[in-house]
């Protein structure tokens, strides 16, 4: 079943939250809203629920306009935050909840709690109270409560934020598990971009309100729209150096500061020449070992499989060495790399793989 | 030793607050097992005979259960309309975006601190235009009123704990407002309402003074009434008094005792995040 939003805009108190917003997600489509914390995306799930109200705009689920229907007429279902669980019900009656409310026989619901607690690995469960539960087994209800009434639409608003580290990784998987299985709808609320990398088919990026990029995971990680895009996705977060192209008969250079980089093989940049740009750089495009850039390594971050090198850039003026806040590089690397802190470091870039940005939007 | 001579203390105090709180009610449920000889016995006696002698008089001559029957039918119609109203609108004023919450709830708590004679003299002439003087209605409606404040501002504070996403999601598991209202926040705030029903309850069974203005037949009149008319022109029945005193303290007592459990389960019940 499709999702089509169309100018959806909404104001809390006079402030515009989410501004003129059109997407669709196609049927069987995991669909993730991104953005940092406050940028509309609970919003738009809230709309798309009917929990809210929106001021204009239109929200198609399954070709059918239903900005009119209250939240249970529109076949939806919804994974909240806090879990949500009716904490005076046992799990078979919070799963029961939504069908009890659609006046399903006992027989039927008794079937559909079973075959959605063994789908969940959640049967030795069904008597217990919510408080009785951890939290893993609380998003693992609150999910079999979502998904007991076969709905059109899944809709999960940052249902993994409460969980640690280790749990979080593991329901991601039984969730991309889930929709692999049920191939049902899914929109999915995250500030968290590994999530949405991971399970996400399409990623609608969002900052204040407005729309950044939609793309597959790949799409916004390797041809980011706009600097936001850039900075917002990656871990860590991509280097952004701000200078000017240089053009002569000799060929294309980036010039920041003491750093000159030579773009030989990008000749569209020529027609930005003298203009101010930045240039995007992700840690894993810079090599150590061989190269024109060299620096200090200032910090090390060993995370078992990889290092990230924090490097002070090389220059002339000895100011720049002791400027913390000053223009740093951040490198990826491979586990082996050898050389500690104040070390200094050469390295080298892959011209092919930076990213260029022009008065905020990306160039190539 | 420190320790123990201020835990003695301790109890020592206690005891005596508690003693001194029941010391009317125990003084007439005394009176009402004693002999008519008993109570005028002098000097008197400390520990009554056991004798049911008054209470089969306060029911046979004094027809006391006519006023329980009373009493009984308007405390509860009186609790019942009053909880229902004050989870709607504690639930409104909780939830829904109203303007000017603040003022309706300040009116409300306004309304209760009226002394009840001045306006006893108003409710009095609309009851009579309403033609409800010695009806039911005619004490229910003013105490509703009266009582609404309480259930309101109890309520809609308990209403206000509870998580949204708690009502969210019985929306979109296909609840109307109503529904989510009735099937998930009122159960999930039974302390409140437990609370609320006690404090209303009481209220509606001991009041006496609109009681005595409203119900001068003895068809409707209530317990505090009744009891209070016992006494005759040339007699004051004491022993009858108490009899009917404590007969109509039981529903009360029983009444605590029964939802202190509740409250206690409900307290539990009502953890969200654990």
């Amino acid at each position: 079943m499709s999702v089509i939003v169309k100018n959806l805009t909404k104001s809390f108190n006079g402030k515009k939250v989410i501004d003129n917003i059109s997407f669709e997600v196609s049927e069987g489509e995991f669909c993730i809203l991104l953005g940092p914390s406050g940028c509309g995306k609970t919003t738009i799930l809230r709309l798309i629920a009917g929990l809210e109200r929106q001021d204009s705009g239109e929200i198609f689920i399954d070709g059918k306009e239903v900005s009119n229907l209250s939240p249970g007429e529109r076949d939806i279902a919804m994974v909240f935050q806090s879990y949500a669980l009716y904490p005076h019900m046992n799990v078979y009656e919070n799963m029961a909840f939504p069908l009890r409310v659609r006046k399903l026989s006992e027989q039927e619901i008794d079937k559909k709690v079973r075959e959605t607690a063994r789908l969940l690995n959640i049967e030795e469960l069904l008597k217990r109270k919510p408080k009785e539960l951890s939290g893993g087994q609380r998003q693992r209800v609150a999910i079999g409560r979502a998904i007991i009434r076969n709905p059109k639409l899944f809709l999960f608003d940052e249902p993994l934020s409460n969980l640690d580290a280790k749990l979080r990784i593991l329901m991601r998987v039984e969730i991309a598990r889930l929709h692999q299985k049920l191939r049902t709808t899914t929109i999915y609320v995250t500030h968290d971009q590994v999530e949405a990398m991971t399970l996400g088919q399409k990623i609608i990026l969002l900052n204040e309100g407005v729309i950044q990029q939609i793309g597959t995971p790949e799409e916004v990680y390797n041809e980011p729209a706009n600097l936001f895009v850039a900075s917002f996705i990656g871990t860590p977060p991509i280097n952004l150096l701000e200078g000017i192209i240089e053009a002569d008969t000799g060929g294309i250079y980036f010039k920041s500061g003491d750093i000159v980089i030579n773009l030989e093989s990008l000749e569209s940049l020529r027609e930005y020449a003298g203009k101010e740009v930045t240039a995007g750089i992700r840690p894993e495009s810079l090599v150590p070992g061989q190269g024109p850039f060299s620096g200090i390594i200032e910090h090390i971050e060993y995370i078992g499989a990889e290092k990230i090198l924090y490097i002070i850039p090389a220059g002339k003026s000895p100011s720049n060495r002791v400027d913390i806040l000053g223009p740093k590089i951040t490198i990826r690397t491979t586990s082996t790399f050898q050389g500690g802190r104040g070390e200094s470091i050469c390295f080298s870039v892959d011209t092919s793989r930076i990213h260029f940005f022009y008065k905020g939007l990306r160039i190539i | 030793m420190k320790q123990k001579i201020n835990h003695t203390c301790f109890y020592a105090l206690v005891f005596v607050v508690v003693f001194l709180s029941l010391l009317p009610y125990l003084w007439f449920l005394n009176t009402s097992l004693k002999t008519p000889i008993e109570i005028t016995a002098i000097p008197p006696k400390l520990f009554p005979s056991g004798s049911l002698e008054f209470y089969i008089s306060a029911i046979k001559e004094y027809n006391l259960m006519h006023f329980v029957k009373n009493s009984t039918i308007v405390a509860s119609l009186t609790t019942v309309i009053t909880i229902f109203i004050s989870i709607c609108a504690g639930y409104a004023l909780a939830r829904l975006r109203i303007r000017y919450k603040g003022f309706i709830m300040g009116s409300l708590l306004l309304v209760s601190m009226f002394p009840q004679i001045s306006i006893a003299g108003p409710v009095w002439r609309i009851m009579q235009s309403l033609g409800w003087l010695n009806t039911y209605q005619g004490v229910i409606f003013p105490y509703v009123t009266l009582t609404l404040p309480l259930g309101v501002w109890i309520l809609a504070s308990f209403f206000k704990e509870l998580p949204e996403e708690l009502e969210d999601a019985a929306r979109v598991d296909g609840c109307s407002h109503f529904q989510a209202l009735f099937k998930i926040i009122v159960p999930l705030s039974a302390p409140g309402v437990f609370t609320a029903t006690i404090l209303v309850f009481i209220y509606a069974w001991n009041e006496f003074f609109f009681a005595l203005l409203i119900l001068t037949e003895k068809k409707y009149q209530t317990l505090p009434v009744g009891i209070a008319l016992f006494q005759g022109q040339y007699e004051i029945p004491w022993g009858e008094i108490a009899a009917a005193s404590t007969v109509a303290t039981i529903p009360l007592v029983l009444l605590v005792f029964f939802f202190q459990k509740k409250i206690i389960r409900g307290l539990s019940a009502g953890a969200i995040k654990g």
